[in-house]
């Protein structure tokens, strides 16, 4: 199964998607930002990519602003 | 501690705290520990999670939506510097009261001899302010107006609701300190239309001091906020430029992590308990302290003399008495602790006509008891019949 991350600006932001992932049942995880991706030292949302589009919508619906989903393959 | 001390200056910060806040504290020193915002490791995530809900806590007692614009600072002043000087530029004029406290006074006066155009409007003998008063100040450059919710030395409300109704038409921002009322009086940012809120973790939220921030609303651009101090926030590392989105703007360096793991619990304990239970509590307290005080001999009660039109802060003298004296003596022959002197608040005792010598302050939470109470206002009448 491929895994997929989303990026955010904040942890703040980061950890509130983790909050209303969860909630809607979504099993995600906080990881470190993977290296290629970024170099910030910031943390990111791990998920199946095969909910890619639930996780997305539900992101958006909660208005919790993203910098990009990435799949980790 | 032997003795049974009742402690009375909670205006200046709540003592005792709720347990659940010292347990939190404890709680996040023995398994917590990480730094929010700075790894990927679990506890630095866990720390983050303990930072993330504090700010969502705010933001449920302020009814803001989006918990990323409330900044965690070190206090209410910290807070206040930041509205003022990360948004006013010389030549902006900006009204405020004559009952604010030093940390709204000091700030503006300093902006002033760079430029700031300040307007002191003049409260009541009882701390009240006519919003007319706000309306007539306004000019062509008015760009903000800054009030205290409750006045720190007589516990006077101030008009909220009119005043933001004048600021929104008028395209003012308003900014209010809630110093007194956050936890005890409901704040609503939308209702009043504040547009910066200024908070103290370490008084009526029962957090630890080190604790506070400010609410940053909706009709503030970020872009136009300068931050008080720029660093690491754990974000955009890649650049040496600040972040330009909040909370990250506002927050540089390592966060409070243990201090909003207490204030986390202390809003716990506030919204669990309810806002309106805690403010009839504090209202009764504050209706009884009036009324014993005014049947004490000498006796001279400041400020509204209206529990409803207050906080629970009620500032006193005995007649013949250095205020001093009077708070020194309730400590060592009383075990009751209160607060003399000016309170930070010069503009405030000359509104009230007590300046330069100042009053004895008695500031209760929701803690207090009208036990207390009793046995203030009875150490009070002794004292009086005494003399001094």
């Amino acid at each position: 199964m491929s895994l997929g991350v989303v990026l955010f600006a904040s942890t703040h932001f980061a950890i509130r998607a983790e909050k209303i992932a969860k909630a809607k049942g979504f099993t995600v995880k906080l990881i470190p930002v993977p290296r290629q991706l970024s170099s910030d030292c910031g943390v990111c949302l791990r998920f199946s990519w095969d909910l890619k589009s639930k996780i997305e919508e539900t992101l958006n619906q909660a208005g919790v602003p993203m910098e990009g989903i990435h799949c980790l393959d | 501690m032997n003795e049974k001390l009742i402690y009375l200056d909670n205006g200046a910060t709540s003592f005792p705290k709720p347990e659940a806040v010292i347990q939190a504290m404890t709680a996040f020193m023995r398994e917590v520990g990480g730094n929010p915002g700075r790894s990927g490791h679990r506890l630095s995530i866990e720390s983050g999670r303990v930072v993330f809900e504090a700010r969502e806590k705010i933001a449920a007692l302020f009814g803001v939506g989006d918990s990323s614009r409330v900044v965690f600072g070190q206090n209410a002043t910290e807070a206040i510097n930041l509205g003022l000087k990360g948004l006013l530029r010389s030549g902006d004029h900006v009204i405020t009261s004559s009952m604010e406290h030093n940390s709204v006074m000091r700030p503006l006066r300093a902006l002033e001899k760079e430029g700031l155009d300040l307007t002191v409007v003049p409260c009541s003998r009882e701390g009240f302010l006519d919003p007319a008063e706000i309306q007539r100040a306004i000019k062509k450059n008015s760009r903000m107006v800054v009030l205290n919710h409750a006045s720190n030395v007589v516990g006077t409300l101030l008009p909220l609701e009119p005043v933001g109704n004048i600021c929104r038409n008028h395209g003012i921002l308003f900014m209010v300190d809630a110093a007194q009322t956050a936890g005890v009086i409901p704040i609503d940012l939308e209702k009043e239309k504040i547009d910066l809120l200024a908070f103290t973790g370490h008084k009526a939220l029962f957090g630890p001091p080190g604790t506070g921030g400010l609410v940053i609303g909706r009709r503030v651009d970020e872009k136009t906020l300068q931050p008080l101090k720029r660093g690491g926030t754990g974000s955009r590392s890649e650049f040496e430029e600040q972040p330009d989105f909040l909370p990250d703007l506002c927050e540089s360096g390592t966060p409070n992590g243990v201090g909003l793991a207490g204030l986390r619990a202390g809003l716990e304990f506030v919204l669990g308990v309810g806002i309106e239970k805690i403010r009839d509590h504090e209202r009764k307290l504050t209706a009884g302290l009036i009324q014993g005080l005014l049947r004490i001999p000498g006796a001279l009660v400041y400020g509204s003399g209206d529990a409803e039109k207050q906080c629970a802060v009620v500032s006193l003298n005995l007649e013949k008495w250095v205020p001093s004296e009077l708070s020194f003596r309730l400590d060592e022959e009383f075990g009751i602790l209160t607060r003399v002197g000016l309170h930070c608040a010069p503009s405030a005792h000359r509104t009230i006509g007590t300046f330069p010598e100042g009053t004895v302050r008695v500031s209760m939470s929701y803690l207090n008891t009208e036990e207390e109470v009793e046995q203030t206002l009875r150490a009070i009448n002794t004292l009086a019949r005494k003399g001094a």
